[in-house]
């Protein structure tokens, strides 16, 4: 380690002890205040840790990213194992097993059929054997036969049919007559001419969109020109995403800075 | 210390001047860099970033938001709703979505509550096992204590398998959900009654933002089961879900503009939650200076691009 | 056996997960294998836990670059894996919630987990804010149209936006960038992303009829060739 290394390192330490010892200082006194004030530095630290790497790459940053990672794993396995594997196989496969995890065993849950999902999740673990990786592969079959089952008809429901119902919207909304319209044509946000333009750039939107990605016919001729209005409309909607993922990054950032200036140094309200 | 309106915005103190000038002198500077050709390192940007984000949050900006249809809708449809609903709000999200969606989850949970459904907590993410925790604590046992886990509300935790679960507990619950996260039968807890499927419930909210997420509720439980579904979700994907609404979604939080607009509305139905936590409206002051500050990037970045452009013509 | 007893499975859960929409009968059954589906995914986290350690391990064991960082990754998966799965410190017995306020997971997850999660994700902030202003140029007409789209939202998401055009009549309201930005949303956007959901759901499907009848065999590795 150089000596700005060895300096800084020795900095991170005293202020560490230092957040702590201040932090506890300010804690309840009747609570855990010795241990509140050591988590609150520690996820401080990790916090700046991370944003460390905004400088450039350095082990404070690796040592927070290194952790997520093995601390991440193990959440999520413990939460599947107690949730779906204690809660939802233990009661059906075996009574002794329930009465050992505390889970209720209703009489007659028994199924044997449900010894397959262990066997195939056994299975699966093969994969990290190397010898035995190949029989892995019918658990993988078994997942990728259940997603494409469920997609299959799902998609085509949702995101098919009715995605096609949807777009046929009346493209004369509140018709009256002409004379109506043009008496009262304005651009009110919810007045009738906005509503039909709505429509309007709904339903040609969507079909000329839908021709922009049809790739079987060359794009030349009226066809070219509407797919040409498909990718201004698209330019339009990666717009709008952009507009909304600044929104949702900077909202994150937010949440961080809230919490290292209200919760660890205390200055914002 | 000086308390007024500046363009609307109650402002109390005069930070907020004192941070318009930092940040706009900044802004001059970079300009005036770009108008001599002039690159800047990234590192100066990202101290712009830091600082617009972190300075407005030394001081206090309160806003008002007006509701927008697609939001009101969610609102209209959770007071219409008969008091005793059953209304089913599901954590599908993590620790990095949870600033953006938290305060829609317990802004939802609160009003919920208010309005005496019984509320059914799930998760489709291990982690939202863990935010639902900050709602027990933040919104239920601080302002509904005498709510009671089993009969007003219960916790159902997390069930690892996507849009497997989602497939079960459209038609039958107590095979996914034999238990609740505390171990208690299905069948004892009194809340349930009645309940067999995901179609007896009146209304489900998936608050999320990733995957599984309120597409994956929509495809799997809303269009198969005819169940009303609404949602609350990150930015980042609230206009890919527009083309569900209304007919198959029948209303939106989208990012955190949409918890506060929902934050705000319900502040000014139920005034008796005037003092409560509003963090997305709290939370819109530095976002209003970063969107400031970033397309103020995007213009100077642009004069920079088009100056740059116009001397290599010349050349 | 290696190629076929995978492509049988896969195109029988396929069929019968398809059958289960339309014939009540075999609805149960339909159920039943999104059951088994959960617990294989839960062996899938084993899986993903096993491997984390076997890299590690190996990379600590070979002394490889970084390898005193492995050490880093399998304490804090060891200590949370037994906070988790022998519930230390949970008020309650072993039938409790496992994320039960006051347990050892509950501590980790509230001091490492969320403020390492969060802020991974924070950083990206900086990344669209340094984007935004080295790479986001008006050099077409296309680059333009989603410049302006991206302002009119980016207006119309702050109260910034509603100052701006408050003093526009009723009868021109729409051009309010509030108003405009949620018409943008609801009908460009909408019509946008529309397109595309139409085109990616045309495409699972398609996708999932080619697995489940077999013409589509890359998930078995060489042995599907």
């Amino acid at each position: 380690m150089s000596r700005t290394g060895i300096v800084v390192f020795l900095v991170v330490c005293v202020l560490f002890v230092v957040s702590w010892v201040v932090k506890a200082g300010t804690g309840d006194p009747e609570g855990h205040y010795i241990r509140d004030g050591f988590l609150v530095t520690f996820a401080a630290f990790l916090t700046l840790a991370i944003m460390s790497f905004m400088y450039k790459d350095n082990p404070y940053y690796k040592f927070a990213e290194h952790l997520f990672v093995g601390v991440s794993a193990a959440y999520w396995m413990c939460l599947a194992f107690w949730s779906t594997l204690v809660g939802n196989l233990v009661p059906r496969i075996s009574e002794r097993l329930s009465n050992a995890f505390m889970v209720p065993h209703q009489p007659g849950e028994y199924n044997f059929f449900f010894y397959i999902p262990v066997i195939l999740g056994i299975l699966l673990l093969m994969r990290l054997s190397p010898k035995g990786g190949w029989i892995s592969r019918w658990p993988l079959a078994f997942i990728v036969g259940t997603t494409a089952g469920l997609n299959f008809v799902r998609y085509l429901r949702s995101d098919f049919i009715n995605q096609i119902n949807s777009t046929f919207l009346p493209l004369a909304v509140d018709w009256q007559g002409f004379g109506h319209f043009f008496s009262n044509l304005s651009l009110n946000a919810t007045g009738q001419f906005v509503a039909m333009f709505g429509n309007c750039v709904i339903f040609f939107g969507v079909l000329c969109g839908v021709i922009y990605f049809f790739f079987s016919k060359e794009h030349t001729g009226w066809f070219g020109r509407a797919s040409r209005v498909g990718i201004w409309v698209l330019m339009i909607t990666f717009g709008a995403s952009f507009g909304y993922t600044v929104m949702g990054r900077i909202s994150l950032l937010v949440g961080r800075l809230t919490f290292l200036l209200r919760d660890w140094l205390g200055i914002a309200s | 210390m000086w308390n007024g309106h500046i363009w609307g915005m109650k402002v109390h103190n005069l930070g907020v001047i004192l941070v318009l000038l930092v940040i706009g002198s900044g802004l001059l500077w970079l300009l005036a860099r770009a108008l001599r050709g002039k690159e800047v390192d990234r590192r100066v940007i990202f101290a712009f970033i830091f600082v617009s984000v972190a300075a407005p949050l030394l001081i206090t900006m309160t806003f008002t938001f007006r509701a927008t249809p697609i939001v009101e809708a969610v609102f209209d449809k959770i007071e219409s709703l008969p008091p005793g609903s059953h209304v089913l709000i599901s954590y599908d999200f993590d620790p990095a979505m949870a600033p953006e969606v938290q305060p829609m989850a317990n802004v939802l949970t609160r009003h919920a509550l208010v309005r005496n459904h019984k509320v059914i907590f799930m998760c489709l993410f291990a982690t939202g096992q863990g935010q639902l925790n900050v709602t027990l604590r933040d919104v239920i046992a601080a302002d509904f204590p005498d709510k009671l886990d089993g009969i007003d509300y219960v916790n159902l935790g997390y069930k690892a398998g996507n849009e497997g679960v989602l497939n079960v507990i459209v038609s039958d619950f107590k095979k996914m959900f034999p238990t609740d996260v505390n171990t208690v039968p299905f069948d004892s807890i009194e809340l349930l009654d009645g309940i067999k499927s995901c179609k007896d419930l009146d209304l489900v909210i998936s608050i999320g933002g990733g995957l599984p997420g309120l597409k994956e509720w929509i495809l799997f439980v809303g269009d198969p089961g005819g169940v009303p579904t609404a949602g609350g979700v990150a930015a980042v994907v609230a206009p890919q879900l527009y083309p569900y609404y209304p007919r198959q979604l029948l209303g939106l939080l989208g990012g955190v503009k949409g918890a506060a607009e929902y934050e705000s509305h319900f502040r000014e139905r139920y005034p008796q939650f005037d003092d409560m936590p509003t963090p997305a409206i709290i939370m819109m002051g530095p976002q209003t200076i970063a969107h400031i500050v970033i397309m103020s990037f995007i213009v100077i970045g642009n004069i920079l691009y088009f100056r740059e452009r116009r001397k290599g013509r010349r050349v | 056996m290696r190629r076929e007893i995978p492509l049988a499975i896969t195109i029988f859960v396929g069929f019968l997960l398809i059958f289960s929409v339309f014939f009540p009968p075999v609805e149960d059954l339909g159920e039943n294998f999104s059951l088994f589906f959960d617990i294989i995914a839960v062996f899938a986290f084993f899986l993903g836990g096993g491997n984390l350690v076997r890299i590690h391990g190996k990379k600590l064991l070979k002394r490889k670059p970084d390898w005193a960082f492995s050490i880093v990754t399998l304490v804090g998966f060891f200590l949370m894996l037994a906070a988790g799965l022998f519930k230390i410190g949970n008020p309650g017995d072993i039938s409790s919630n496992v994320t039960a306020e006051g347990s050892l997971f509950a501590i980790m997850y509230d001091n490492i987990f969320k403020p390492l999660g969060a802020t991974m994700y924070a950083l990206l902030a900086f990344f669209v804010a340094s984007a935004s202003y080295r790479a986001f140029r008006a050099k077409n007409r296309e680059a333009t149209i989603l410049l302006s789209a991206a302002f009119v939202i980016l207006l119309g998401s702050t109260p910034l936006g509603a100052l701006l055009t408050s003093w526009m009549p009723d009868s021109l309201s729409i051009l309010e960038i509030p108003n405009l930005a949620v018409w943008i949303l609801s009908s460009p956007n909408l019509a946008g992303q529309r397109a595309i959901i139409i085109g990616i759901g045309l495409g699972v499907v398609s996708m999932s009829l080619r697995l489940i009848l077999g013409v589509e065999r890359s998930y078995l590795g060489d042995e599907g060739a």
